[in-house]
């Protein structure tokens, strides 16, 4: 086995055409911290980005941030941070819930994974800011695609197509994504107690109103002791969050509790908590310890989740708790995954997908980590991997065997 | 125009028009298959009305089934098809071939499903945007993107487009509120992405379809995000005596982590062109003038307004005013939405560019711009999406004098690689199209524009669907399948490996 670790696009794009040359099929790594999500790879050699850094442009006026893949995202987020900007898709950390470090992974991993935050539901997610990419595809040529600018038409959007494809397209060199201002305060407001059926409503009714809702959570009595030091153990915690400048996240913050007071309790968490609160949100953090046990991220219509984990229940030992206003459901199963079980119940309950993020390799290996696809669109799927990765050297069964 | 050459139409399909329409008439019965040439006439051009094409059928499904069959009879027998909104586009994209059938899918008019909880509208692809905002307004919501022709264009169309509008530096292009589609392929396989659920369960095959102008497939349903609608609105009209500074003044906002709503600017001629027109009450002795618009509840309006203010007067506006009603703010934006209009009064004809411009770029822009009117002879004037950076020169000529239409073109194409020579891109909303199918080149390279034709490649391998648009030169999937391998050495065996 050999570990290549590429300096430059130009040693990447050396790296793939050898590969293809020896149809010798590549694991392409960034810092590893999202390796565990997806079928084990079975590949001979490995394509290590994590040399491959650098921010090449940031301008904050222009809200525009240049990078090479392999630079680190905490890198690039403390920078941002500096500038009182940030990347406003949120990008969670999978570390800690597979067993691995906080603080790790790259830009160029995080637009792969398409990560985002508990901001998805207004933000949008990676895809949703990446701006343009240089990329080597699998068959060993070098092309980019988009820009450095927010309005972009300019042929296809290749770069939203890397976006998710966990390295089985091409191996991107450079991305340039865009940046928003970080918003200067916020205020997160809690329902005490709710069901998750009446929690479904509150989040609704909360998303409907002009209180511009950046986050929309609900954990059940079992999870809402396992966040912030456990201040809200007790009762099931129903969580908004108001981001903003200061006079604004006040007057949204009453006009909510206005909205939500008939519902139950309501307690206001300030902005230092409310931020712990939703990092450890956006990370998973309640399911975080249990290593041995498989996790789901299902992601399906927000008002039908609770329906689904209700039909679950019936029928399985879970423990789950929700974040997009109930369209993320984290489902951390007991023992076996239950994956058509699971992928059943959620096409039955107006459909979306499930992913299962983290369980044994032997399981992985076993069970199809990504959602399958009807046939018609997996044949789709199939030829567009075909046409950027004709030999299959990228990153090969990953996201499907 | 002459207009850039369209693929030869195919002389055995020209040969089998009476047996092709027949058959579309068995696929669609009663009126939804149009032969005469009259009736055809309606259909021959889109928004970019100097190019004209008679097709060889205009075909309008009422179902998926119908386009499903279509396209599979299409698929089967080798012909062309170019599907159409409400034919709106500005870049010809809905311009018909010869050989083709053109598929309308303006009957495609229902709104399907309207679910506030999930805030989320299914609409058919032929309902106009502004229809889904009026289908939703009395509970308070809107759709967010608000191209210009929001009146007539269909959100097909909009997802075909990647259509943007004024609002997009704030709330997004048609990308990022388009939750799901179905669509049906070439081969006439029916197939849907998304749903009310958000993201892809594998490739983001919703974000290559956005934007993909008419080629890779036939949008038939379309599920969108809807919002709530700001709780109040106020615009700033603010005057410059230069470009410069009204740049450095949108770049001040921002960079105070403020995105308005709507930032518009407009030059010198623009500003007279516009209040000649409408009579806004805009400052006439100004070289730019900004339009900012904020939008949120009144307490944050309130706040940022004044912020605002502040950075206009550190800048050297002349200038400031703020609207302090619906009606005043409707006249601050009455002149900047005449200004196409405006423009077309002042000059027998306009030519309208779409470029886009890191926006710091602007003074060097407007400056090249000044240097070709000279060289050209013709006059130009400048709308520009501020916020965002995207350029909208209108070149005035007057096609009737001999010479002028085509300086007008050239022009124009000077003026949008200076956009892609400092940074920029050719086309910020109005797409590729017809009419910048040949300038690509100065923004790819020939491996870039072959992975994306790869990409067409998987959806409509036979390039039957829209062919002509966006790529100057279609290669063959076969030979863009060759594999040009060079047998190598370990690469760079001088870097650690272990």
């Amino acid at each position: 086995m050999t570990t290549f670790t590429p300096t430059s696009a130009t040693e990447v794009l050396d790296t793939v055409a050898w590969a293809v040359s020896e149809e010798a099929p590549l694991e392409i790594l960034g810092h590893g911290s999202k390796r565990g999500i997806g079928r084990p790879a079975q590949t001979e050699h490995v394509i290590d980005l994590s040399q491959l850094t650098g921010i090449t442009l940031y301008e904050p006026e222009e809200l525009v941030l240049s990078a090479r893949a392999g630079t680190p995202l905490a890198e690039i987020e403390a920078l941002l941070s500096d500038n009182r900007q940030e990347l406003a898709f949120e990008p969670m950390d999978y570390g800690p819930l597979l067993g691995g470090e906080a603080g790790r992974g790259t830009i160029g991993g995080a637009l792969m994974s398409n990560l985002s935050g508990p901001r998805r539901i207004k933000t949008g997610a990676a895809r949703d800011h990446v701006l343009g990419i240089h990329a080597v595809s699998g068959r060993g040529e070098a092309f980019k695609s988009g820009g450095r600018v927010v309005k972009n038409v300019t042929g296809y959007d290749l770069s939203k197509g890397l976006a998710g494809s966990w390295g089985t397209l091409a191996v991107a060199t450079d991305v340039t994504f865009k940046v928003l201002p970080a918003a200067e305060t916020e205020t997160s407001v809690a329902v005490r107690g709710l069901t998750d059926e009446q929690a479904a409503f509150a989040m609704a009714a909360a998303m409907g109103s002009s209180a511009e809702v950046s986050g929309a959570a609900h954990l059940p009595e079992t999870v809402t002791g396992k966040v912030i030091d456990g201040a809200l153990k007790g009762m099931a915690s129903t969580l908004f969050r108001i981001e903003g400048f200061g006079p604004s996240v006040d007057y949204r913050v009453d006009s909510l509790k206005h909205l939500l007071a008939s519902q139950g309790e309501i307690d206001t968490l300030p902005p230092e908590t409310s931020r712990l609160l939703w990092r450890e949100i956006r990370d998973c953090r309640p399911f975080s310890t249990a290593h041995g046990k498989p996790l789901w991220r299902v992601s399906m219509t927000p008002s039908q989740g609770h329906a689904m984990v209700m039909a679950l229940r019936m029928r399985t030992a879970a423990d789950v708790f929700y974040d997009w206003q109930g369209g993320l459901i984290w489902i951390q199963m007991d023992v076996e995954p239950g994956a058509e079980l699971l992928r059943g119940l959620v096409a039955a309950n107006g459909g979306g997908h499930a992913t299962l993020v983290r369980a044994a390799p032997s399981v992985r290996a076993a069970v199809p980590v990504f959602q399958p696809q009807p046939p018609a669109l997996a044949a789709l799927s199939a030829r567009l991997k075909e046409q950027f990765d004709p030999k299959g050297v990228l990153n090969p069964g990953r996201m499907q065997g | 125009m002459s207009g850039p050459a369209m693929p030869k139409p195919d002389q055995a399909t020209l040969a089998r028009r009476e047996e092709i329409v027949a058959d579309m008439r068995v696929i669609v019965p009663g009126e939804g298959v149009v032969d005469a040439v009259n009736s055809m006439r309606a259909f021959e051009s889109d928004g970019l009305t100097a190019y004209r094409q008679l097709p060889l059928v205009v075909v309008l499904p009422e179902t998926t089934a119908q386009v499903s069959r279509i396209l599979k009879y299409c698929s089967d027998r080798n012909i062309r098809v170019v599907p159409r909104g409400s034919g709106t586009s500005l870049s010809g994209g809905a311009l018909p071939l010869e050989d083709a059938v053109l598929l309308v899918m303006s009957r495609f008019n229902r709104i399907l499903d309207i679910d506030y909880a999930n805030r989320a509208v299914v609409a058919q692809p032929g309902v106009t945007n502004l229809g889904i905002t009026k289908a939703v307004e009395e509970e308070g919501f809107y759709y967010a993107p608000d191209p210009s022709s929001q009146i007539a264009c269909s959100i097909g169309g909009n997802v075909a487009e990647n259509s943007g509008g004024v609002h997009c530096l704030k709330y997004g292009l048609t990308a990022n509120n388009v939750l799901g589609i179905e669509m049906v392929l070439m081969d006439g396989e029916v197939v849907r992405l998304g749903g009310k659920h958000l993201d892809a369960e594998g490739y983001d095959l919703l974000g290559l379809m956005t934007g993909s102008e008419g080629l890779l497939g036939v949008v038939t349903e379309v599920t969108v995000r809807i919002l709530q609608a700001p709780e109040t609105a106020r615009a700033m009209l603010v005057g410059f005596p230069s470009s410069e500074e009204a740049g450095q003044c949108v770049a001040d906002i921002i960079g105070v982590g403020i995105i308005p709503g709507g930032m518009e600017m407009m030059d010198r001629p623009a500003i007279h062109a516009a209040e000649d027109f409408v009579h806004a009450g805009y400052p006439l002795d100004v070289e730019a003038l900004l339009i900012v618009e904020l939008d949120g509840p009144q307490a944050e309006v309130d706040h940022l307004l004044s912020r605002v203010e502040e950075i206009a007067a550190k800048n050297g506006a002349t200038t400031s005013r703020v609207s302090n009603s619906d009606t005043e703010r409707a006249a601050f934006w009455a002149g900047r939405k005449a200004a196409f209009p405006a423009v077309g009064r002042i000059s027998p004809d306009y030519y309208c560019m779409d470029g886009t411009i890191p926006r710091k770029e602007l003074p060097k822009v407007l400056a090249g711009m000044r240097e070709m009117s000279e060289k050209y002879g013709l006059r130009v004037a400048n709308v520009f999406h501020a916020g965002d950076g995207n350029l909208h020169p209108l070149i005035l000529y007057d096609a009737n004098q001999p010479g002028e239409l085509e300086r007008a073109e050239d022009f124009g194409a000077d003026i949008l690689k200076l956009c892609v020579a400092v940074g920029g891109v050719l086309t910020g909303e109005h797409g590729v199209g017809v009419e910048k199918r040949d300038l690509m080149p100065e923004m790819f390279t020939e491996a870039d524009l072959n992975q994306q034709i790869r990409v067409k490649c998987a959806f409509d391998p036979e390039h039957l669907l829209n062919p002509g648009k966006v790529f100057p030169q279609l290669h063959r999937c076969a030979e863009l399948g060759r594999m040009h391998i060079h047998r190598g050495k370990m690469p760079f065996p001088d870097i650690p490996r272990f």
